[in-house]
Parts: C-alpha cells; sequence; structure tokens
C-alpha cells in the first residue's frame, strides 16, 4: 500500500493507547455479528487521531471498547500498558450534545466530576472551564436553553474539567448545523493545542477527519477492519485548499471508493 | 411593562372559567326554580348546606379527616413503592419477575380490597388508609419501574466515566434522572387516592367527605349536603392537583417536560 501506511504511532511519542488484535463479536437473538475484525493501532500520547468509516461500521463500538463501557470479544486494549476493565475518568466519552446533564446547570454539568475537590478549588477550576468554551454569563443556565453547539462546548468542558489524559469523542459535532460545527473544529483544535490531550475522534465526514486529525485512521464496513492509516502532514491551521491537504484528502476519497464528484 | 401584561393575562386566564362557571349557577338556579320536583338542590340550597356544615363546625372536621387519611396512605405508598420499583427497574431479572404478578394485582380496583381492609383492620381510619395504599402503591410502582427503564443510557455511562459507584450513581444520575416521571407519577396517584378515600369513607369509617355524604342522605335525605360534599371534594381535588403541578415548574425538574 502507500507509504503513509503504518499501524504504530510516530516513534517520536511515547504509546499512550494500544489496540492489539481486538474483535468484537454482538450475539442478539441467537444470531451472531462481528462487528470488529482484528484491529490493530497504537496511538501516541497527545496525538489526535479519527476513525473514519461509514455510518454503523463499528467504529464507535471501537471507541467505546477504549473507554471500558465495551469489553473486546478476543484481543487487548490498554493504556499507559494497562488493560482497559471499566470506564475510568482519566478517558472521558464525549457524547453528542446529549450527553450533558440536563438537570444540572452549566456550573453543575462541569463541576460533576469534581466533587472531590475542595470548595474553593472547585469553583476556581469550573471558572477556567467555562472561559475556555465560552460560557460566561451561563453559568446558572440549564442545557435546556443553550443551542446545540453551546451544550456541545459544555460537554467538551464538563470531560476537560477532570483534567483527563484523554478524550474519546463520538461524532460530537454531527447533530450541528454546518457553520456551527465548523467554529467548533476550530475551538477543539485551539483546546487540543492548550492542553495536549490524546484525542480519539471518531467521524463518518471525510474533511472533518483531514481537517483535525495527525493521523486518519480509515475502516471499512462491517466487520471493521483498518483499510488504511494516513498520516496527516499538514501543519495547523491548515490551509484546507493547499495542494497537500486537497491530495490527501482525494486519496481517503478514492480509498473508500467515493469517486469525488457528484 | 411586560410585568403588567402578564398580569392581565393572568387575570382573563382566571376570569374566563369564572365567569363560565357563574353562568352555569345561574342557569342551574333558573332550572331548578322552573320545576319544582326535588331532582337536585340548587345552588343557593347548596350554599345553605355549606354554611350548616361550618357552623356545625363539621366541614373542616371532615376535610381534615379526608386529608390525614390520604395523606398517611399516599406516602406509605410512596415511601415503599418509589424506591421498590426503582430498584425492581435496575435490576432487569427483578422486573421480569414481578412483573405478571403487579399486572395482575394492578387492574384490581382498589375498592374490591374493601372486605379484606375490613377483616384486616375493622372498621376504621386503618381500613381507609389501607385501601387508599392499595390504590396508590402499584400504579406508583409501575411508575417508577418505567421511569428507571426510561433513562437514556448516556447519562448512565457518563455518571459511571466519571467515576462513580452504584451509591453515587444511584444519588446523583439516577434519581434525577427518574424524578420529572415520578412527579407525573405522583400526580396521577394522588388523584386515585382522592377518588378512593371517598369510597372508603361510606363503608369504612363515620367522619370524612365520603361519609358526609352517605351520612346527609341517610339521615333524612338532606340531598344540599350531598352536593355540598361533592362540591367541596372537587375544589379540594383541584388543588392538590394544583399543587403537585406546581412542582413540575421546579427548575431542575422542567427539561422532563418540555419538546426540546
Amino acid at each position: 500500500m502507500s507509504q503513509t501506511q503504518s499501524v504504530i504511532a510516530p516513534t517520536a511519542l511515547k504509546t499512550k493507547l494500544s489496540v492489539d488484535r481486538v474483535s468484537m463479536v454482538f450475539e442478539r437473538d441467537g444470531k451472531q455479528t462481528d462487528v470488529l475484525d482484528d484491529i490493530d493501532l497504537e496511538v501516541g500520547d497527545g496525538e489526535f487521531v479519527c476513525l473514519l468509516g461509514p455510518s454503523g461500521c463499528g467504529k464507535t463500538t471501537l471507541l467505546n471498547a477504549m473507554a471500558g463501557f465495551l469489553s473486546p470479544t478476543s484481543g487487548e486494549i490498554r493504556v499507559d500498558g494497562e488493560i482497559v476493565r471499566k470506564p475510568d475518568p482519566r478517558r472521558i466519552f464525549v457524547f453528542q450534545e446529549r450527553g450533558v446533564f440536563p438537570w444540572l446547570t452549566v456550573e453543575g454539568n462541569i463541576g460533576f466530576g469534581l466533587s472531590k475537590l475542595p470548595r474553593a478549588e472547585r469553583e476556581k477550576r469550573i471558572a477556567h472551564y467555562v472561559k475556555m468554551v465560552g460560557l460566561q454569563g451561563f453559568e446558572k443556565t440549564y442545557p435546556q436553553e443553550l443551542s446545540g453547539g453551546m451544550k456541545q462546548r459544555l460537554e467538551v468542558a464538563r470531560a476537560l474539567a477532570v483534567n483527563p489524559d484523554m478524550l474519546l469523542l463520538d461524532e460530537p459535532f454531527g447533530a450541528l448545523d454546518s457553520i456551527t460545527r465548523l467554529i467548533m473544529r476550530g475551538e477543539l483544535l485551539r483546546i487540543w493545542e492548550a492542553e495536549r490531550k490524546t484525542i480519539i475522534f471518531v467521524t463518518h465526514d471525510i474533511d472533518e477527519a483531514v481537517q483535525l486529525a495527525d493521523r486518519v485512521v480509515v475502516m471499512s464496513a462491517r466487520p471493521a477492519t483498518i483499510q488504511q492509516i494516513v498520516n496527516i502532514d499538514v501543519p495547523h491551521p491548515r490551509d484546507i485548499s493547499s495542494q497537500r491537504y486537497l491530495q490527501l484528502r482525494d486519496g481517503i476519497f478514492q480509498q473508500i471508493g467515493l469517486a469525488h464528484k457528484l | 411593562m411586560r410585568d403588567d401584561n402578564a398580569a392581565r393575562m393572568n387575570l382573563r386566564l382566571l376570569l374566563r372559567p369564572l365567569a363560565f362557571i357563574a353562568v352555569l349557577l345561574l342557569l342551574w338556579e333558573i332550572g331548578i326554580r322552573r320545576q319544582s320536583s326535588h331532582l337536585l338542590p340548587g345552588p343557593w340550597g347548596t350554599v345553605e348546606g355549606i354554611v350548616d356544615l361550618v357552623r356545625h363546625g363539621l366541614l373542616l372536621k371532615y376535610i381534615v379527616a379526608s386529608l390525614f387519611r390520604v395523606t398517611w396512605g399516599f406516602t406509605l405508598a410512596a415511601a415503599l413503592a418509589i424506591p421498590l420499583g426503582l430498584a425492581v427497574g435496575w435490576y432487569r431479572r427483578a422486573e421480569m419477575a414481578l412483573n405478571p404478578i403487579l399486572q395482575i394485582l394492578r387492574p384490581i380496583s382498589p375498592l374490591a380490597w374493601i372486605p379484606i381492609a375490613i377483616l384486616w383492620f375493622g372498621v376504621g381510619d386503618l381500613a381507609a388508609i389501607f385501601l387508599i395504599f392499595v390504590g396508590c402503591f402499584f400504579p406508583l410502582m409501575l411508575t417508577a419501574i418505567n421511569a428507571v427503564r426510561s433513562i437514556p443510557a448516556v447519562y448512565v455511562n457518563a455518571g459511571r466515566n466519571f467515576g462513580l459507584g452504584t451509591p453515587s450513581l444511584v444519588y446523583r444520575v439516577l434519581y434525577p434522572a427518574v424524578v420529572p416521571n415520578l412527579i407525573v407519577g405522583l400526580r396521577i396517584t394522588l388523584g386515585i387516592a382522592w377518588l378512593v378515600v371517598v369510597a372508603a369513607e361510606m363503608i369504612a369509617v363515620s367522619s370524612g367527605l365520603g361519609f358526609l355524604i352517605v351520612d346527609a342522605r341517610n339521615a333524612g335525605n338532606r340531598y344540599d349536603l350531598v352536593v355540598a360534599g361533592m362540591l367541596i371534594i372537587g375544589v379540594i381535588g383541584l388543588l392538590l392537583d394544583l399543587g403537585m403541578q406546581s412542582l413540575e415548574k421546579v427548575k431542575s425538574f422542567r427539561w422532563g417536560y418540555s419538546e426540546d
């Protein structure tokens, strides 16, 4: 395959997450469905990786397994060398905006994972992340009164507030309108550059993946296998009309089997 | 300005039904006066009945007696049925084991329990409270079971992701997530309790609004007191429902009722 193929994380980075021969079989009504087939992947510390694939291909299942919500049928997932067995505040899963708690205010949501901190420290952190995601003035507001984009930022802030090593984002901007989605991508990159978390980002949007990621993991339809891993060697902020960007994007379009024409 | 407008709106919302009630009362009075057979006492007769009750010190006494029974029966049912229902809803297997029994007990009218209530508790407050308890227990338990089962998995997963163990998960995710549904269930069930207390008092005790109605008929066909009792039951039922409804406006519960 192309020279961009590489399952191993860039050597400069310490390995944060390793997925080792992971397969997943779901059983429903006595029928077995293969969802993941022999996935191998390494992600470096502080790396931004997109899992890209068609809807229903199993990329969310893989993300759930990384978070510890599901256990693989075979194979292992390790974070910092430790096998993942259950959810852990060091890796926070960000759902689409519906993951915020509607019975808590903006403050309450951001402070949700901070209940063990002393009050002053907790309030300081809440204020910090309220500001980071631009929700000043909405501290006492309930999610019901926020827009989709604000709810999404709130959920990201709630995740960042517990200072996790990793963020696992499941199509976080999928439900937003296209303008808000573009703004949110910029915000996420800004936060990533400030905090240097390891980010695994699931999407079915090729442009989104190429705009955001260090590496794009292209997955096949179910049962999901890794088709190709593409290094996006375009520095941030990315010029999305540059030759290299378009070349990489079109390469992925072809890989997925889509002619880039309508 | 806006407050002013809102106040005017509220006044109009209040005036319309009041005006309609006044018209109905007028028609009622006219109807009664135009024919002399005693099908129903008129509004004036009813008012006189209420005054009569107040003068004998019975009105307040009977209202308190009825509310006392409802409070105990309803509270006991809620205190038992809600935790039990939440637990059963959480543990799938418990629900599968219990559901058939619940579905058989639920459609039995609480009134069908009257003989058993009297057998167990004799004629008195306890029997009436027991009947209210039975009438509230099953709907509340089913509400609680369904409330737990309809919690979106994302909330539970998010709670676990932030490192919550089972006790904090129950207290910080499960409980707030079910409150809006529970309030709806409590509101409906309080209505049931108020229906049942009247029936229970007709049979099992000698005080309360239900007793007032039966007693007024038995002791000399005082239909003015019967209708007075009915009206008071209706008004108190309305007030109870409004009280429960106001809970739905609490900000941290309100998300459960909107379309969005």
